[in-house]
């Protein structure tokens, strides 16, 4: 697995390095080329060996509850979705395409206004045609999961019947 | 027979539509999505027109399966304000109408599955939730989205949400 050393609180600073880190540049490309994720400004900080971790910064116009300024779960959701998608791409067993079955999402505490949302998902199984998949997700203080998700995505291989 | 005459219709409407407005207009994601809900009496429809921007897959192309997720979450999480807001402004008392006008006070997620059966169209797509139980504390809502057919579910979804006013 690629280093994830650009996510959590260093990401501006490490956001600098990625573009030194050719893995990583064609991951975020990958990922820019999604337009919601690109919608919700995400970077990917760490991609390979069905691991995955990707950021996303804390912006207004996710706000779920303005008195608080707490983020929607569903931006969380989008985050856990995507990079869990992103951990089945960079399986060994290289499937050419994936789609989620099921997810299951947990909300631990609300994520704190202001900072990033940090998911690291990784592939707990792969079958010839199910990838299951764990993931977390966390602001600055990253000994207290924000979130955690369970799911289910299908495996496409080239030429295989789906 | 001095039973009084009802409200006029158009009060009525005007009332409920503007109770609708206060709990939904102010939550910053649902105009991010540009999530609209439909009334009929007390049944709500979500409604997510089909934007670029929501596209997860560029190649077949299918819906975001997290923008689908965040749908179901937020017709899920409406519906549950909704209801106990509707309570407050057919209850006819200033007390309630009062509540019914204060900030609103969102349910909170405790958790959220959705079953994708289908990939999501590049078109509009509609949500309803049902409240299968709500008790002091705790909620469970079942929702269930489609795009052309309804009889054709694409995702469905059921949720647990810690209700407000207590502490969690």
């Amino acid at each position: 697995m690629l280093q994830d050393n650009a996510c959590g609180p260093r990401m501006d600073r490490q956001a600098a390095d990625m573009t030194t880190d050719p893995e990583l540049a064609r991951a975020q490309k990958f990922i820019d080329a999604l337009p919601h994720a690109q919608a919700l400004g995400m970077r990917v900080c760490g991609l390979g060996d069905g691991h995955a971790a990707i950021s996303m910064p804390w912006d207004a116009r996710l706000v779920g509850d303005p008195e608080t300024g707490v983020i929607h779960g569903g931006a969380v959701s989008a985050l856990m979705d995507t990079c869990a998608g992103a951990a089945v791409m960079s399986h060994p067993s290289a499937p050419m395409s994936t789609a989620t079955l099921d997810l299951r999402i947990d909300y631990m505490r609300p994520a704190t206004p202001g900072q990033a949302i940090t998911a690291r998902a990784e592939c707990w199984h792969v079958t010839r045609s199910v990838a299951f998949v764990r993931a977390v997700a966390t602001d600055e203080d990253e000994s207290r999961p924000v979130a955690t998700a369970t799911g289910a995505f299908t495996v496409e291989k080239l030429g295989a019947a789906s | 027979m001095n039973r009084p005459r009802p409200e006029p219709v158009q009060v009525i409407k005007t009332r409920r539509d503007a109770a609708l407005e206060r709990l939904v207009g102010g939550v910053p994601y649902i105009a991010f999505l540009g999530i609209r809900f439909e009334r009929h009496g007390d049944e709500l429809t979500a409604v997510l027109p089909y934007a670029d921007e929501l596209i997860g897959n560029p190649v077949l192309p299918a819906l975001h399966g997290g923008v689908t997720a965040a749908f179901l979450e937020t017709a899920a999480i409406v519906e549950l304000a909704w209801s106990r807001m509707w309570g407050l402004i057919e209850a006819g008392t200033p007390e309630a109408q009062a509540e019914a006008e204060a900030r609103p006070n969102w349910p909170r997620t405790i958790d959220f599955t959705v079953d994708y059966l289908r990939s999501g169209l590049p078109r509009d797509a509609y949500a309803r939730a049902r409240i299968n139980r709500s008790g002091r504390r705790y909620a469970s809502v079942h929702v269930e989205a489609w795009q052309d057919n309804r009889s054709r579910l694409f995702a469905q979804a059921t949720g647990h949400f810690l209700m407000p006013g207590r502490d969690g």
